[in-house]
């Protein structure tokens, strides 16, 4: 048998699993996996500006493909840039393996230059982190990895690499199989479940399903279609699970949760039946839990059996993969008489669109307007009020997709996973939808985006505000805006509660920023300008894009279920109210 | 609120202590007693937990173990005939004669060993369940106090062999 590195065997292993993109920054404790890599034709090695960044392009490049993605960055600080990353991902469930460099096992312990535990600062938040402390276990230990993270409820893998075990020589023997006793992903249906949960459904007078972010991360999303066109049963989404089915299929309702549609909030606490499939039932989604559809009779398939009456109490609890559980109820499912209930929902969502009115930039009229320019698209959101909007008013179908960080919430994710989305997806039209706050977080791999030749849209929803927390402010902390003002300067009289004319100027300048990285630049100022610069950014096929969207500064986010109160209990316009 | 018992089946591998003892922190579960040592094989360890929980709790924290990758088995005692014994230590400081005599005459209705003792210390071995070595610290607080020196070891559990055991 052939004698090669450690560094070595990692890229055979790579390439094995069919890494065909690898996001990786370089440092001392890595420096011998960058050597094995230098000149490798099969994996395209792309460089960001910073870890972070880096984490959140692999995170958008596996999202968007359904592939791994794999990071490669060097210990201490630079395995502990990752940490954001990898809690936002395997919050929402993506399949990345990250390897970090470490000192070589010797020094382990000694506060050696640039040591981490890194094991242990992730084991909280991975679906797995390990070290390899020998050589031999080193093709096992990656071949486990890569099964780990894609399986199951997939999540992110942590491999902590020494330096000495990548200098040392071994065998090249990579597996193809593995066995981990400790982990056994459900393959299998539970038949008799399924059987009591149809036979349920088919009894209800006012059924809904509620579908998570497991439908979109299974692939199910055809066969949840059919689901729903066979039963007729209304469709409602939690944020995660938006294009389960296409937002434009008469059977969807709607988002739930506490920016969610009068609709679908309704039709949940009056349901008699909730089907749901995916989600973990987040406090985001329940509102006050005690009056959480109290009247349903609950059915809940979820991957994961500790997402199962965690939350709430469930009748019908299955643990099964949402598309062979999906594909199991199709069998035999059939049409439900529900023309009363269904025509019910339909008054709902007739009489309470969710409308930011005619007046002005809103952010409906952006989102909106990219709908109609923008048919073969991902849309990538950062966090905050650019997501609910986006959340609201992005029509998603087979050809769009949207990602977003829904779990975490982490702010500075949209952008570079864009990145990561267009490397994945060089076909498709890649669009970021993000606050100006947010795009400051990662503002940094504008750089990234021009080098790499990726010509992502940007769109800036620019309110000089951290615009989601100054609402809460406004509506729930009597108007005291702290720090919450991204036009603030020393000079600015404390206390200030409201927008000015006289307010100190923006900055950056978004659009000198994307000149000086070698990018374009459009601001936008009025609604008429909106396609326009739409079509211009996406005639611009060489370099990124910003568009800066300067929208109203105290617009917000509706309707909103208050704190405490329960999904029924939404407040639906602002005070101004609209015109 | 109950008394339960966990038997869990783990891998033999450096961090996987933290690995299940901060899941029990990070998610604030609260934990009586952890053990662990090597089993038969020695690949793999072997952990008794004991834990006072509800039951929605205590299903989720079963559930929560059951999906870490170290996790090998889980098994729930808290029903189940068992044998459970904890090591006890205690060492009983500044001893008079009458003192002496008196933690003998303990230590034979506690069937507690004595295994050492000088003139004025006295160390008092007991392996009993959680339970019982809980009512005998209590008698010794009570009857030596500010003189004892308690180590516990945790407790330790075995399916019964014949179901009439508890």
């Amino acid at each position: 048998m052939r004698q090669i590195t450690g560094a070595e065997l990692f890229v055979k292993a790579l390439k094995e699993e069919a890494v065909d993109t690898l996001f990786a920054y370089p440092g001392g404790q890595a420096i011998d996996l960058f050597n094995a890599l230098y000149g490798e034709k099969e994996i395209d090695v792309i460089l960001p500006r910073h870890e972070q960044g880096l984490i959140h392009a692999a995170d958008g490049y596996a999202r968007s493909t359904g592939k791994v993605g794999v990071c490669l960055v060097t210990s201490g600080p630079g395995a502990t840039n990752l940490v954001t990353g990898i809690a936002t991902a395997n919050y929402d469930s993506v399949p990345l393996v990250c390897f970090t460099g470490q000192v070589a096992t010797h020094l382990i312990g000694n506060d050696t230059f640039q040591e981490v535990d890194f094991v242990g600062i992730t084991r909280s938040i991975c679906k797995y982190a390990v070290m390899v402390r020998k050589r031999e276990d080193l093709a096992e230990t990656i071949k486990k990895a890569f099964y780990i993270a894609r399986t199951g409820k997939p999540g992110v893998v942590v491999v902590d690499l020494p330096k000495d075990v990548q200098r040392a020589y071994g065998s090249d023997f990579y597996p193809e199989e593995i066995m981990v006793r400790g982990y056994k992903p459900k393959l299998s249906v539970h038949m008799g479940q399924i059987n009591k949960a149809m036979d349920i459904l088919n009894h209800a007078v006012k059924p809904v399903f509620l579908i998570g972010g497991g439908v979109n991360i299974a692939h199910a999303n055809k066969e949840m279609t059919q689901l729903a066109e066979l039963t007729g049963v209304p469709v409602i989404t939690t944020i995660m699970g938006k294009g389960a089915i296409p937002t434009t299929n008469s059977l969807y309702v709607g988002n739930i949760g506490i920016h969610g549609s009068y609709a679908a909030n309704s039709a949940i606490s009056n349901c008699d039946v909730l089907f749901s499939i995916g989600t973990r039932f987040n406090d985001r989604i329940t509102g006050k839990i005690e009056e959480f559809a109290v009247n349903a009779k609950i059915i809940h398939i979820d991957v994961d059996a500790a997402s199962i009456s965690r939350n709430i109490d469930v009748d019908i609890p299955i643990v099964a993969d949402a598309k062979k559980a999906i594909c199991a109820l199709l069998e035999k499912a059939k049409p439900l008489h529900i023309s009363e209930w269904t025509d019910e929902i339909n008054r709902w969502k007739k009489e309470y669109p969710i409308d930011m009115g005619k007046i002005g930039l809103t952010p409906q009229m952006i989102i909106r307007s990219i709908n109609e320019l923008f048919k073969d698209a991902i849309v990538t959101t950062d966090v905050g009020q650019n997501q609910l909007w986006t959340t609201q008013f992005l029509d998603i179908d087979e050809n769009n997709q949207m990602l977003t960080s829904g779990g975490l919430g982490t702010m500075g994710y949209g952008f570079p996973a864009a990145i990561g989305a267009k490397l994945g997806n060089p076909h498709k039209d890649v669009i970021v939808i993000s606050g100006d706050g947010g795009m400051q977080m990662n503002i940094q791999e504008m750089a990234t985006a021009v080098v790499y030749e990726l010509p992502v849209i940007i769109c800036i929803l620019n309110n000089g505000y951290l615009g989601n927390v100054r609402q809460w402010q406004e509506m729930f902390y009597d108007r005291r805006y702290s720090s919450t003002c991204m036009r603030y300067r020393r000079s600015c009289e404390t206390g200030c509660n409201q927008p000015a004319h006289c307010c100190p100027e923006y900055t950056p300048d978004f659009i000198a920023l994307a000149e000086s990285y070698g990018a374009k630049g459009i601001r936008v100022t009025k609604a008429e300008d909106i396609k326009l610069a739409l079509n211009s950014a996406k005639q611009n096929t060489k370099t990124p894009t910003i568009i800066e969207f300067i929208i109203d500064r105290e617009v917000n986010v509706m309707p909103i279920v208050p704190p405490g109160n329960s999904l029924n209990d939404m407040i639906l316009e602002s005070e101004e109210g609209r015109e | 609120m109950k008394k339960r018992w966990i038997c869990l089946f783990v891998e033999n591998e450096i961090g996987v202590l933290d690995r299940i003892s901060g899941l029990f922190s990070g998610k604030s579960y609260n934990l009586d007693s952890l053990t662990v040592g090597v089993t038969e094989d020695s690949t793999i360890s072997r952990m008794t937990i004991s834990l006072t929980s509800d039951d929605r709790t205590f299903e989720q924290i079963k559930k929560q173990l059951g999906r870490s990758v170290e996790v090998i088995k889980v098994v729930d005692y808290t029903d189940t005939p068992i044998h459970m014994k904890e090591i006890l230590f205690v060492k009983v400081n500044h001893c008079s004669d009458a003192d002496i005599t008196e933690l003998f005459r303990i230590s034979k209705v506690f069937g507690v060993a004595i295994i050492d003792y000088d003139s004025t210390t006295v160390l008092l071995e007991c392996t009993q369940t959680e339970n019982r070595n809980d009512d005998l610290i209590a008698l010794l607080k009570r009857k030596f106090a500010n003189r004892i020196e308690i180590v516990r070891g945790g407790s330790v559990a075995v399916e019964a062999v014949s179901m009439s055991e508890r």
